[in-house]
This record gives structure tokens, sequence and C-alpha cells, in this order.
């Protein structure tokens, strides 16, 4: 029997301090600074290579921080190896044991542990009970289907009731309709288990539909922390706004801020009013991210700030219409409106002319 | 399929087939069959008969191959199971530890033996053995095929761990084990296909190598392969046959075994 770390006052479940990893001449890491909260559903989001997979091991105990330290509820985890850490692991290949049955599996964790057999028997039928895999406990993995290898791998990491359970891209395998229905399982089960989840995904629709915050990585740096509608509605760079979701991306130059508010045009001198940012100054030239569904077209002006447009194409997508339009000597815009009534009274003939008007509070500066 | 071409379109390809197969195995089946001959003659055919098998354990010369069968399992045995295990060590060290840098040397020292002539082999370790003076016999001809079987131990093992990814010992680390529980309960699972695999075909090879055997033996002492070699110098005799058909059989029964083994993928 090994022991796991003692139970500790309720804090952060994870504090990462100036965490810097670096593979020989490759830095994956540099300087992180993250702290996930206890009971959280968070989510690492980037691209491949960004460093959120070497985040989650070092979490796990599999690769060590060169620089910094990763605390577990205030306990520095150092150099303690995966099998002290009171965290469990979802592999993205599964990694269920292919010469064990899918309740041997499950119940690993608890036997190694040093709980008898009976009981990790007992528990871990409780387990599969709760993914509902319970008449297939007697079969191989390699007897289920990818969904219920998926479950499988999920009950066994919950087994052992870790502190944190880490998932490594655990839906990446799954068809879209088999995925939609996972995001919502496992959003329950973080619900239901009280657990701290970490999740790593390049998906970012994945990580919107679950995540009580996001973490964004590019390139071994953390882009921007927060809750899923202010990552998509208030990104802070041209990376994070690009990254999740579509966006148009026009560059734009302040002419004056006002307070809170900072007047500018676009390239074909159309004028703007927006929130002003943080590091914006009159004369800058900066980018404006405005959300496609942000904008609608009208027959006719609603205000001083419609801009004249023609439109382009449109692009029927089933649940949405997707309207490309070009402004007068200014750039091209992409507008999204719902497949419905009042949607598609917004939608024009392709070639003809109207007004694009921007919600308020819809666009959003970007300094860099 | 397209693109490609029909092998039975070759002129010629159906002769050349037959031909080779023919020279293969044509003296396997001729020895076979005239294992069962009611004749002393090798070469006359007068009726089917098990004479020659109960030659072999009963007749003048069953006393000299019983012992030297006792021999050749003792040695194969000893000689598969110390191979395997150094096998299996080496392939662990080779996979599981990531790059080194003597990581191909080590592969290419591993596998010399099956590249250096036999009889290379064969005279240098005499040479060897007479100058640390170790006495020839038994222990000679084991240390010798111990050598010689970690090379074919080593393939199917090794072959075996590089389709086993890191993830599944990850996975057990993760879930409390620790690197013992690790080696033990998941990763000899998975490797044991590879492991047996290994461990047959070292038996075979040790149990039919003559060249080795016969200048590390030292006198008196015989393997079946020598013992049979030291029969056919006085002349055939059909108890010969007798004897390879039985050997041929034990071959193709291993073979047989460790292939399907090692066919057998436990990730099923």
């Amino acid at each position: 029997m090994q022991t796991v770390m003692s139970e500790t006052s309720s804090q952060n479940a994870i504090d990462v301090q100036n965490a810097v990893k670096r593979f020989g001449d490759f830095t994956a890491l540099k300087q992180i600074c993250l702290a996930i909260a206890d009971n959280e559903f968070f989510t690492l989001l980037g691209p491949s290579g960004c460093g959120k997979t070497t985040l989650l091991r070092i979490i796990a105990g599999f690769d060590e921080v060169t620089e910094g330290s990763v605390r577990l509820y205030g306990e520095d985890l150092g150099a303690l190896p995966p099998n002290r850490r009171p965290v469990n692991t979802v592999f993205q290949s599964y990694a269920l044991f292919p010469h064990m049955s899918v309740l041997h599996n499950v119940s690993f964790g608890l036997e190694m542990l040093g709980k008898s057999p009976a009981e990790a028997r007992e528990r871990a039928g409780r387990m599969l009970e709760l993914v509902q895999l319970s008449q297939f406990a007697d079969r191989r993995p390699g007897q289920l289907s990818g969904g219920q290898q998926q479950r499988v791998a999920l009950a066994r990491a919950l087994a052992p009731q870790p502190k944190l359970l880490l998932l490594d891209e655990p839906l990446s395998a799954l068809d879209l309709k088999l995925r939609k229905a996972m995001r919502i399982e496992l959003k329950h089960l973080q619900r239901e288990t009280g657990i701290t989840f970490v999740f790593v995904t390049h998906d970012q629709e994945e990580a919107l539909t679950m995540s009580d915050r996001i973490a964004v990585m590019s390139e071994g740096e953390l882009q921007q922390v927060g809750a899923s509608r202010e990552i998509y509605e208030r990104p802070c760079n041209r990376f994070v706004a690009n990254f999740i979701g579509d966006t148009n991306l026009l560059e734009v130059t302040v002419d004056r801020i006002e307070g809170a508010r900072a007047a500018c045009h676009l390239g074909g001198g159309h004028a703007l009013i927006c929130e002003a940012v943080e590091g914006v100054r009159d004369g800058a030239r900066v980018h404006l991210s405005v959300r496609p569904e942000r904008l609608f077209a009208t027959a006719e002006p609603t205000g001083p700030e419609a801009l004249a447009a023609r439109v382009v194409e449109n692009v029927f997508t089933g649940t949405d219409i997707t309207s490309i339009v070009e402004l007068a000597q200014g750039p091209r815009l992409t507008l999204r409106s719902s497949n419905s009534e009042r949607g598609n009274r917004r939608i024009f003939e392709q070639g003809a002319t109207c007004f694009v008007n921007m919600e308020a509070g819809a666009g959003r500066l970007l300094v860099d | 399929m397209a693109g490609r071409t029909n092998l039975r379109t070759i002129p010629g390809f159906r002769a050349l087939t037959l031909l080779c197969l023919f020279v293969l195995y044509a003296p396997l089946i001729v020895v076979t069959v005239y294992s069962f001959n009611a004749s002393a003659s090798i070469t006359n055919w007068e009726g089917l008969s098990l004479r020659w098998y109960w030659d072999v354990f009963t007749g003048p010369d069953s006393g000299k191959f019983k012992t030297a069968a006792a021999n050749s399992f003792l040695i194969a045995v000893s000689a598969a199971t110390i191979s395997t295990t150094i096998a299996t060590l080496a392939a662990t060290g080779m996979i599981r530890t990531g790059r080194f840098r003597a990581r191909t040397l080590s592969f290419g020292l591993i596998s010399l033996p099956l590249m250096v002539p036999e009889i290379v082999t064969a005279v240098a370790t005499l040479i060897f053995f007479n100058a640390i003076a170790l006495e020839r016999g038994l222990l000679s001809i084991l240390i010798a095929h111990v050598v010689f079987c970690i090379p074919f131990a080593y393939l199917p093992i090794s072959a075996r761990m590089q389709g086993i990814g890191p993830a599944y010992e990850e996975a057990a680390l993760d879930l409390y084990a620790t690197k013992r529980q690790t080696f033990t309960r998941i990763l000899l699972p998975l490797m044991a296909p590879g492991i047996v695999s290994g461990y047959l075909l070292a038996f075979i090879v040790s149990l039919d190598d003559f060249i080795i055997t016969n200048f590390v033996k030292g006198a008196g002492v015989e393997t079946l392969p020598t013992a049979i070699f030291g029969a056919v110098k006085r002349g055939i005799q059909p108890n010969i046959m007798a004897i390879s058909t039985l050997l041929l059989g034990l071959s193709i029964l291993l073979v047989t075994l460790s292939w399907l083994v090692s066919r057998s993928d436990t990730t099923k």
C-alpha cells in the first residue's frame, strides 16, 4: 500500500507558479502561472504543440517542470512520482489494459491503493453502473466500441476518487454525435462527483460547452484565462479572437479616446464607436473583432454607424445563413443570422445593397 | 488489382515454384516416408512398419541416443530459459529507456551472432574456452548455446514490446502501481506472447545446433545432432530417418506453437 498525500484544507486545486519546461533546446512551457479552483471544470485549450498536454503531464507526474512549481491543494508536488499523486488521468488512447476484464480495469487502481479485492470489485461495479456499462463487466476492452471504451477509461480514472481528474483529449477519437453526447455526460459526471476536472482539448466548441473556465494556450504561453463567455465575447488578443469561434478581424485606426469609448474608423473611412481597452491610444492602428452573429443587415440604415455594403454571397448551413458582404471601398465582413423567420428577414439577395449594423458593445478592440 | 502484375501470368512462374518446393521438401518427405519402411535397406520399400521407431528406443544404439537426447533437452531448456531472460531484460532496457547513445551499437552487438558465420563463432568459442581453460562438456555447450540463442529470443520479444505503447505503463503508474507492479502486472502479461515465441525459437535453435556444439562439446559428451552425425559417419541406418522424423515433428510443433502464440493478440 502506498501513501498518498494527506488531506489539506480547501484552496486552489492546482497552483502552477512560474512553470517552465524545456526539452533540450525547445521550450514547451514559458513561465506559466495558473490557478485552478476546487471543484472546477477547467479546460486547457490550444492548437497542437501549444504545451497543453505538457502541462497536463506535469500535473500527472509523467514530466517534471524545469523551473517553477506545481502545488496540489497547497502541497508542492515536486518530483513526486505519478503513483503517489491523488490524481488520475483519462488518456487520449484510453490505455485500457487489454489483458484484463473491464471490471478488473476499473478495480485496478483501487487494488493498487491497498483495498481488498472484494471491496475494489464492489466499488468498480458501482463505477460501471455510473457509466452504464455494468453488463459489459466481464468483457475485454477490445470487445467494446470506442464510446464504451471511453466510458470505461472514465470509470477507471474516477474509481479511486482522485482529487483531480485529468482528461487528455478524451473525446477526439469519437464520432461527432457521440462526442456531443459525451460532452454533456462529462459535465454531469463532474457535477455529480464534485471532483476537479482538468480537460485538455484543441476543440474550441468542446471547451465552450463544458468548461467553467478556459485557459487558451499558444506556443507555451497562456493567452487568456476566463469563463467561456468572457473568452468568447471579450478575447484579449488576435490569437484568442481567431482561435475561439469565427470572427471578423478588421484593421481600425483609433481617432480619439473619450473616457470608456474609442472613436475609430475602418479602412474605407467608415466611422465606428467601440469600447476602449487598456493600451489603446489616440492614433493607434489596432484590430477590431466582431462576431458574425453580432452583425445584422437592414435595408435602411438604423443609425449613423450603419455601413453601406453589397452582398457578395449567402451560404446556407442549415441552422444558420452566413452572408459575406463588402463595404464600399472597404473590407469584407461575414454576417450570420439564424435560419428563422426573423433571421431570414435580414438576408438580402446576392448583389443587393444593404446596411450593416453592429449590436451595441459587440466590437472588441485588440491591441495585439 | 489495377497496376499490379498477377504473378501467375509471368512465364515459368509455376515451374519455378514447383522446382523450389521440390528441392525444399522432397528430401524431408523421402526421409519421413522411409522412416516407416519395414526394410533394413534405406532405398527399397518393403511395406509400412514402425520397426525403426521401435529400434530408436530399444535397439542397440538406443542407449546412446537416449543420453544424447537427454543432454540436448537439458541444454535446450537451460539455454532457452537463460537467453530468454537476458533477452527480455535487454528488450526492456533497449525500448523502455528512451534513446541512449550506445543504443544502435547495443542492438548491433545483440544481433551480431545472426550475422557471423557459425563456423567462425565455433572456432572462436573453442579457442576462447581453451584460453580460459574451461573444461569442455555440458557447461561449455550451454554457455555457447546461451550466446547464440539470445538474438533469436530477442527479436520476437523486442518486436512485441515495440508494439506496446508507453501509455499502458503510464496508466498503471497513474493508478498507483509501483514500477515493479507495473512491470509484473501490465508489461509482462502484454509481452508474454513475444516471450513465449522467443523461448520456443531459442529452444529449437539450441536443440538442433550442430557446428558450435561439435566444436565445444568435448570427447564423450554428445547431443542429439552430434550423435546422429556420429552414427551417419558409420553409414546411414533407417533408424536415423526415424530420429530425424521425430525431430522434424517436434520442430514443426514448436514453430507452429510459436507462430500461434505470437499471433494471438491480447488486444483482441
